[in-house]
């Protein structure tokens, strides 16, 4: 099965403090450290699981700048085995749309029987994978959290609804799928093994590699334009216990009762 | 013997009849023992290498002390006087048995050197040595089979109970000393007839064996002579081969593991031995993930394996219920080596270890206490297997979640909480603690003679950074011209390595070397056992460097450090970080420091010193998240509890964190305190004289008041 996993690189949440910038229309980026987008990652770890199944190739690919080239190194060192970086200076800007509309080019450039993508980006809105199936006119399940492959044409999925429930579909190859977390435990990538992929080559696509006409990509023809960027202030919800172990606990039990969190 | 040649014309004549038989015998014997030690051999020779030919003084001086003196079976008082006397008695026992089996094929042979007195004297010894043995062996029988230690018990995950095979043993050596006692005393008691002298050593098996003897004929006498010595051959050649498969391999082999032992306390072996740091890019996979990628010498660890069981009755992780215990790990590769290098057929090697007899969990568990290895009479290493086992499952990315995190801060911020560099120093740089002591941060421009290295743990942990500040300010009273890296520090890497992520290791290594050499230092000081044993034994030419304890004990000695009395009705305890004690042997500083504050009550737990119990483990196993059934720290501070103490005082942030912890769990808040050395001699230290600087004259008040 050959399987596409879109990724983004995106500030690490847990190891950054995400300030805002003077202007404050975006964060301070001076000391951030990236990594791959965590749901993204699952999603390559899933297919990797699927390929030593069933056989086939996995690809990753971002759209970014050269910066960006090191989440997909580090998903060969994974597994992967091939990486795509899609670059270009007209893509900057970029809203959802544009991005689904940049990645659709490049997935209609190969052959693949699988599109993943994470259910959603740290700094995202979840919407490119929907997005992509449309435009490509292929199936699309969100929220996906297993996957079992059934023959060459049919994939058993299961989607975790809310309230902890479970539904279990069955969707047709192609299809687009945004991978939850959870759905696989991702494997471990250290140092020795991006090294080990360091010199591998990583071809990069223009827009005029992907025949993308410029007007229909980036910040020009997004019609989704970022106003605003602020850190809520701190509302009042707090409430401090002061009382001894016992009388906090049941002071505890009382408040999460009281809320409709036991029953 | 002696007499034989002499006089006994009979007992000669009676083993004569035999002597083709007793040669093919030998010969036999000699051969199997051959074949099957050859065969065993053959998974050494396709190991990893593993260079343990350096040193032959420092070897030879583990073989008196551990092998010959059986220094480490004290420990154990009723096993380890058992096996004290039963070693003695097989050494003293040896050349005898080499006679004897001489004496089948050439009857009036006597071993050179004793011939005359000091043969009489050598047969008085080993007819004791063979009654001690011999009684040693009903004696074990008995304990193993009525009294059952819990320690030799196999639970069921780990296999079937090796109680059977064990009494078998025991038996065959209580059958080889006695049958050696009847072919002795059936020639003593033909020699006794009247007009011989006798001499069997009194009230030895032996000479009662004789006495019982003595009114039989002079054929019969010659048929249980023969008897005697052919059972005696054949249960010898018996054991001789059947060692080797089972628990007594370690007769024969011992001598070469304990001569082959580590040297090094507190070292990690390399990924691969021979290859430097610049070539490990190109070695193809890392640490052990077939039995093949074991060392030769860790696999004659798994031969050596008595099954003794004292490795896991020490070990923390097996005493909560972890799914590790150090013992099955010998045995369980031992068991591997057997199935796949068999007696007869072509080895089958190369399947993985881990997920077959090993677990992940198992492997994960081990806190790198080194308990095992302090135990072990045979001195059979533990933590660089576990380590080279980790080494495999990093290099397979089969690293459990919990972990990942971590290391993955480790490796984009140099901190495992993935905490901004820039705040490393923050924990020196409140106002408050400024004016009483001022930390600079070393730089081109800032230098210092000494350098505190304070490690991630205590720059980012509130609770923490309290040992950080008093550290500081110890170095500030003893006059310690003293810096940090501050944001060029970054973590120590110790239990990077020891969690097996050596590339990550190394990269931390190389930073914080660079940082140092570039601070321009002449030595360092941390409070952090693991940094300490890190920059001493993980890291290449740094400065020397002393844990704080040493400082402090020496700053007591010289009057540099005076205390003022505790006078509180508080008993107190040092819990020795194994990382300091064990594995550095700082046992005396920290508790000489203690003794020297006026008025403290000290108490010492049963478990403490070399013995210590390990509080749960620091480092990345803070953020592992083990299978147990209760903590490791919670049954520390029981531990402590039983001792009377109700504060514990150790002297690393690790144990810190665990023993805090482990109190609440325990549920003794209110009824126990954890102290670490540094804050408690922080609190208790005289300050009289002048500070540092003129414009902080308010210091000498507010230091004597304590934070």
């Amino acid at each position: 099965m050959e399987i596409l996993v879109c990724a983004r690189r995106v500030p690490d949440t847990s190891e950054n403090e995400i300030a805002l910038n003077s202007a404050g229309n975006d964060i301070e980026r001076g000391e951030l450290v990236y990594s791959i987008n965590e749901p993204d990652n699952y999603a390559v770890e899933e297919a990797l699981q699927i390929t030593a199944k069933v056989g086939g190739q996995v690809t990753v690919v971002t759209v970014g700048g050269e910066d960006d080239e090191e989440i997909l190194r580090r998903e060969m060192a994974m597994g992967a085995t091939q990486a795509a970086l899609i670059s270009d200076d007209a893509f900057q800007g970029s809203d959802g749309k544009g991005i689904a509309s940049i990645l659709k080019a490049f997935v209609q450039k190969g052959k693949y029987d699988l599109i993943l993508t994470g259910v959603q980006a740290d700094d995202g809105g979840a919407q490119v994978g929907g997005m992509l199936a449309a435009m490509l006119d292929y199936p699309f399940a969100a929220l996906v959290n297993s996957i079992e492959v059934l023959d060459c044409k049919k994939l058993k999925i299961g989607r975790e609804i809310a309230g902890g429930n479970r539904e279990m579909n069955e969707i047709d190859l192609p299809c687009v799928l945004s991978i939850q977390t959870g759905i696989n435990e991702p494997r471990y990538v250290g140092m020795r093994g991006i090294r080990a992929v360091a010199s591998v080559p990583i071809p990069t696509h223009s827009a005029s590699d992907l025949a993308l006409d410029p007007s229909t990509v980036g910040g020009s023809a997004a019609k989704v334009k970022r106003v605003d960027y602020f850190v809520p202030a701190l509302g009042k919800g707090a409430e401090m216990l002061n009382g001894s172990r016992e009388e906090n606990v049941d002071k505890v039990l009382e408040l999460v009762a009281a809320k409709g969190g036991l029953k | 013997m002696l007499e034989g040649s002499q006089s006994g014309a009979q007992p000669t004549s009676w083993l004569a009849q035999g002597r083709v038989l007793f040669l093919f015998l030998h010969v036999l014997g000699i051969a199997c023992f051959a074949y099957i030690v050859a065969r065993r051999l053959v998974p050494l020779i396709r190991a990893e290498r593993d260079p343990r030919l350096d040193r032959p003084w420092a070897r030879l001086g583990k073989v008196l002390k551990f092998w010959l003196g059986q220094w480490k079976h004290p420990r154990y008082r009723t096993a380890g006087t058992l096996h004290i006397l039963i070693f003695a008695g097989f050494i003293l026992l040896a050349m005898r048995a080499f006679t004897v089996l001489i004496v089948g094929v050439s009857p009036n042979f006597v071993m050179p050197g004793l011939a005359g007195e000091a043969g009489h004297l050598y047969e008085v010894a080993t007819d004791y040595a063979a009654t001690v043995v011999f009684l040693c062996m009903v004696f074990a029988i008995v304990r193993r089979a009525m009294f059952k230690p819990a320690r030799y018990e196999v639970p069921a995950k780990f296999g079937k109970a090796h109680k059977a095979d064990a009494i078998f043993l025991l038996s065959l050596i209580a059958i080889l000393m006695a049958a050696d006692s009847l072919f002795e005393a059936a020639k003593a008691a033909a020699q006794a007839q009247p007009g011989h002298g006798e001499f069997a050593a009194a009230l030895s098996l032996p000479w009662l064996l004789k006495v019982s003897l003595l009114s039989l004929s002079l054929p019969t006498l010659g048929g249980l002579c023969f008897t005697g010595y052919l059972l005696h051959e054949l249960t010898f050649y018996f054991l001789l081969c059947y060692r080797p498969f089972g628990i007594q391999f370690h007769v024969e082999t011992s001598l070469f593991n304990v001569y082959f032992s580590k040297l090094d306390r507190g070292k990690l072996k390399p990924v691969k031995w021979g290859v430097g740091d610049e070539h490990l890019d190109q070695v193809r996979s890392f640490g052990v993930k077939t039995f093949e990628n074991f060392t030769w010498k860790h696999m004659l660890d798994f031969y050596s394996c008595a099954d003794c069981g004292r490795c896991s009755d020490n070990c923390p992780a097996n005493a909560v219920g972890r799914p590790l215990s150090p013992r099955f790990i010998s045995i369980k590769a031992r068991d591997y080596a057997f199935q796949h290098y068999p007696m007869f057929g072509r080895p089958a090697n190369g399947s993985p270890l881990v997920g077959s007899i090993y677990s992940d969990d198992e492997i994960w568990s081990c806190t790198t206490c080194g308990a095992c290895e302090e135990e072990c009479p045979l001195l059979v290493e533990y933590i660089d297997k576990i380590v080279d086992l980790r080494r495999g499952m990093v290099d397979d990315g089969a690293v459990p979640q919990s972990l990942q995190k971590p290391l993955k801060a480790l490796s984009s911020r140099g901190n495992p909480y993935g905490k901004m560099e820039k705040k490393r120093a923050e924990w020196a740089a409140t106002k408050d603690f400024q004016q009483i002591c001022a930390v600079k941060t070393l730089d081109k421009k800032n230098g210092a003679d000494t350098l505190y290295f304070v490690d991630s743990i205590t720059s980012f942990d509130d609770r923490m950074q309290s040992i950080g500040r008093a550290t500081a300010k110890i170095l500030n009273h003893v006059g310690e011209d003293f810096g940090i890296l501050g944001a060029a520090e970054k973590d120590c890497g110790h239990d990077v390595r020891r969690f097996g992520e050596e590339t990550l290791f190394m990269a931390l290594r190389d930073h914080n070397t660079n940082a140092i050499k570039a601070s321009g230092v002449a030595r360092i000081v941390t409070a952090d056992p693991h940094a300490y044993n890190a920059l001493k034994h993980d890291y290449k030419d740094v400065p020397p460097v002393e844990h704080i304890s040493q400082v402090i004990a020496r700053g007591v000695k010289s009057g540099k450090i005076a205390f003022r009395p505790v006078d509180n009705g508080d008993f107190y305890t040092y819990h020795d970080p194994c990382y300091l004690g064990r594995h550095n042997r700082i046992f005396d500083d920290p508790r000489d420091v203690l003794d020297a504050i006026p008025g403290l009550k000290r108490v010492e737990m049963a478990r403490s010193r070399d013995r210590s119990f390990c509080c749960g483990g620091g480092g990345l196993m803070l953020f592992y998240e083990p299978k147990e059934d209760e903590r490791i720290g919670v049954k520390r501070v029981r531990m402590a509890a039983e001792a009377g103490a109700n504060v514990i005082v150790t002297a690393c942030p690790f144990c810190m964190v665990n023993i805090e912890d482990a109190i609440k769990v325990a549920g003794f808040e209110g009824k126990m305190t954890a102290i670490d050395l540094a804050e408690l001699v922080d609190q208790q230290i005289v300050r009289e004289r002048p500070v540092v600087t003129k414009e902080v004259v308010d210091i000498p008040q507010e230091c004597v008041a304590g934070r």
